[in-house]
């Protein structure tokens, strides 16, 4: 019934006149586990995040995390930030990271607060943001039927007649999650569904649930709020109008990697390309997770690449370099 | 009765309130025909109970009076902070904070004790610039992660600015206001009456919004 994320962080333990061994930039399963391991090697850690638990945080469940079998994803980052607790880190939550600059071999943060931190290393594991279709409409009908979220949103689609855009594992968990809520859902997917065999089946498996493939959506429309979209079947070439209470895009997001630009190489999805060791084009500029070029977006592959990030910059740091 | 808060979670809540700083009260309005307002009233009384520096008083909407002017409660259940003086700085909820809501919940008590937040020179003139009435309505629901944040930026303004007056409204408790104002996405923020912000937003775009 509680979920409960605020963290009881003395604020003598911030600081903007020491220097860090490490800041931690944002607090989804790459931050965190980066964190975690960091102060295991006794580094001098920090964690700066707007919110607890990133990208996890639109998810509803999670089914492939070793050793949790099916769990609310909720509790997942509960478990996740109550483990990283007992090693004491301290947390900055609810705060944007204005800037990013080097100095003297130190980098400089600055915050929304309008403080800066400094630090000898930096883990970049800011994640992304929802990808949006940029069709007709679609900014216009946002949270007026349009949505990127559906564990904050679902609710409102009780006994109603939904949409979901995509075909990747996002949106078939989507679907399967709303299906439960809404009277009916219908999943629209341009090409072909790319989610695990198991999600497939267990989609198509359900009574109230419908899928296009090879279907374009062409644009949102409604009068104040969402009320159909017109979609192009291509199998077909015939173009169709789909009277809908609500619609979930789930296309992947966008690398929120900006503030990194300086100090990184991207590829052309603006995704953080990295080494195996998660280090960058800059010397103790680590980035893990979700913004980087890891094609495999999984809560147990960003984890992983928090923790060699982490290894990594507690040798970087050890060397002295 | 059995308890909203397990043993965890209170312990949890307990240990973060020790930090309060000055005496807080929690003035709740509930009606005998509303649905949420018993467990609303109970987790405020299981949280009250856990620091000796929140008074919970509560009111049924019938018998109260100027109350409802002076903090102008339209619904139940429904709730504002006084600070340690009794005065009324603009924080009001609206629908139980269970949930996610939790958060903004604890944070507002401590905020409203006087446990500091950090907005940085720019963004407390920027808020102190605003000199007529602004009424923030932050729509939510319990199982939104982002909302929490949105309901806290809001209520920061108002405990910075009395002109300023911001409540968290749960969505689907109070349904009517949601369909009112095209809500089916939180957090949706309405800003006097029309201006609409939709996501957790940071500060910036909420003075953005007001030309401040």
């Amino acid at each position: 019934m509680f979920n409960f994320t605020i963290d009881k962080t003395p604020k003598k333990d911030l600081s903007n006149d020491k220097t860090y061994d490490l800041i931690v930039l944002g607090g989804g399963p790459a931050g965190l586990n980066a964190a975690l391991y960091a102060k295991r090697k006794n580094l001098d850690v920090i964690i700066v995040a707007n919110e607890i638990g990133g990208q996890l945080n639109n998810t509803k469940d999670v089914d492939n995390y070793l050793g949790f079998k099916a769990v609310d994803a909720s509790r997942l980052i509960e478990a996740f930030q109550s483990h990283v607790n007992t090693f004491d880190v301290p947390t900055l939550t609810g705060v944007y990271v204005k800037e990013i600059q080097k100095s003297d071999n130190l980098f400089v943060i600055s915050l929304s607060t309008g403080e800066t931190l400094s630090s000898k290393t930096i883990i970049y594991t800011l994640g992304g943001n929802p990808r949006k279709l940029g069709v007709k409409g679609e900014k216009e009908f946002q949270s007026r039927g349009v949505s990127y979220c559906v564990t904050c949103d679902g609710p409102f689609f009780k006994n109603k007649v939904v949409a979901v855009i995509g075909g990747g594992n996002s949106a078939v968990d989507a679907a399967i999650d709303l299906a439960q809520i809404a009277k009916q859902v219908v999943l629209i997917q341009r090409s072909q569904l790319r989610a695990d065999q198991s999600s497939v089946l267990k989609l198509q498996s359900l009574p109230n649930v419908q899928i296009h493939l090879e279907t374009d959506v062409l644009s949102f429309n409604g009068q104040d709020v969402l009320k159909s979209l017109s979609l192009y079947d291509k199998h077909h070439e015939s173009t169709i109008e789909l009277d809908v209470d609500g619609v979930f895009v789930e296309i992947g997001n966008i690398p929120n990697s900006d503030l990194a630009s300086e100090f990184v190489l991207r590829n052309d999805q603006k995704e953080i390309i990295t080494n195996e060791l998660q280090e960058t084009k800059t010397k103790g500029f680590y980035a893990a997770g979700d913004v980087t070029s890891m094609p495999h977006k999984q809560v147990i592959i960003a984890a992983s690449q928090g923790a060699i990030a982490a290894l990594q910059a507690a040798i970087y740091i050890n060397k002295g370099e | 009765m059995a308890k909203l808060f397990s043993n965890e979670v209170s312990d949890q809540i307990k240990d973060i309130l020790k930090d309060m700083i000055n005496p807080i009260s929690i003035l709740l309005f509930v009606d005998k025909a509303c649905d949420t307002c018993k467990e609303t009233k109970q987790l405020l009384e299981e949280t009250a109970e856990l620091s000796d520096k929140i008074t919970l008083k509560t009111l049924e909407l019938e018998d109260a009076a100027d109350e409802l002017s002076t903090y102008d409660i339209k619904r139940a259940p429904s709730f504002v902070f006084l600070d340690h003086n009794g005065d009324y700085r603009g924080v009001k909820f609206n629908g139980i904070p269970a949930g996610h809501e939790i958060n903004s919940f604890i944070s507002a008590i401590l905020e409203m004790s006087g446990v500091e937040f950090q907005f940085s020179d720019d963004i407390i003139n920027r808020i102190k610039s605003i000199k007529e009435p602004v009424d923030i309505k932050v729509f939510v629901t319990l199982s939104c992660p982002h909302c929490p944040g949105a309901v806290q930026t809001a209520h920061r303004m108002a405990m910075l600015n009395s002109n300023v007056k911001a409540e968290m409204i749960e969505a689907q408790t109070f349904y009517d206001l949601s369909e009112k104002y095209n809500v089916s996405g939180v957090p949706k923020i309405i800003i006097n009456e029309t201006l609409e912000l939709v996501g957790n937003q940071p500060i910036e775009a909420f003075l953005d919004k007001l030309g401040k």
